[in-house]
């Protein structure tokens, strides 16, 4: 797994790349916890995510739940086809904000 | 030193072998896993969508290998076996480990929005049929899943 985390103006977006599974997610954990305590909006990019299981969407889970509890948006943009399927299978299609590009998850979540 | 448990799963003869593998219960293995087992799965004639359907599955059911079954043995060994009988794809995990009691594994509410406790849950949204059955002789677990694929 890779992680990219790019400074915008008024959000930081990290952006994730390959499987996201047991081994890894616990850094995904770290990388999207510093990013919340940065106190600016989140976005997550899940574009190049071949592979996300339970323990990447709890990570996911738990980043969106900090965000929330400090009043700052949390989203998630360019979902991958794999890893829209695993949040369907855990029903939080609905529950996270989904955008569909980066650039439309700054205009719109910033 | 802990006695090895058999080379062949137990109430296997079901149908055609796929895929047999005999692995060490590490975070680090689990790709080399649904990686074997995704192409055993299209190599039977499953779609794409639903062969990606069964690796997330059999991941799951691995990790709780990993982290609950041999959570105080690492690297304990577990053996994969994926079938095809007629139209279902059938896969065994055979685990050597302390006996689980398949109360403790039960899939939380959706609606709890909190992270962790999803794993059990994908295994039986995706699968036709999950259930431990019994070990003959041996110590461990012997998880069946099975997915109707024609």
């Amino acid at each position: 797994m890779e992680i990219q985390i790019t400074d915008q103006e008024k959000a930081v977006v990290v952006a994730f790349a390959g499987d996201v599974d047991l081994e890894s997610s616990p850094e995904a954990r770290q990388a999207l916890l510093a990013c919340v305590d940065r106190k600016v909006p989140v976005l997550v990019d899940l574009s190049g995510v071949s592979y996300i299981d339970s323990s990447g969407v709890a990570s996911l889970v738990e980043a969106f739940q900090a965000a929330r509890k400090g009043g700052r948006a949390f989203a998630l943009v360019a979902v991958s086809e794999a890893t829209l399927r695993v949040l369907q299978l855990a029903r939080l299609d609905k529950v996270f904000t989904i955008y569909e590009t980066v650039e439309d998850g700054l205009d719109q979540a910033v | 030193m802990r006695e090895r448990g058999p080379v062949r799963v137990e109430n296997s003869g079901e149908g055609e072998t796929l895929l047999h593998m005999r692995v060490p219960a590490l975070a680090g293995k689990l790709k080399d896993i649904r990686d074997a087992v995704r192409t055993a799965v299209l190599g039977c004639g499953c779609s794409d969508a639903v062969a990606a359907d069964i690796v997330i599955a059999v991941d799951e059911a691995c990790q709780n290998i990993v982290r609950h079954a041999y959570a105080d043995e690492p690297g304990g060994e577990f053996i994969v076996e994926v079938r095809r009988d007629g139209g279902c794809v059938v896969v065994l995990l055979r685990d050597f480990a302390a006996v689980v009691d398949p109360d403790t594994i039960q899939p939380r509410r959706l609606d709890d929005l909190r992270p962790g406790g999803l794993g059990t849950h994908f295994m039986r949204e995706i699968m036709d049929d999950v259930a431990y059955q019994e070990t003959t002789g041996t110590r461990g677990n012997l998880l069946r899943m099975v997915k109707q694929i024609a």
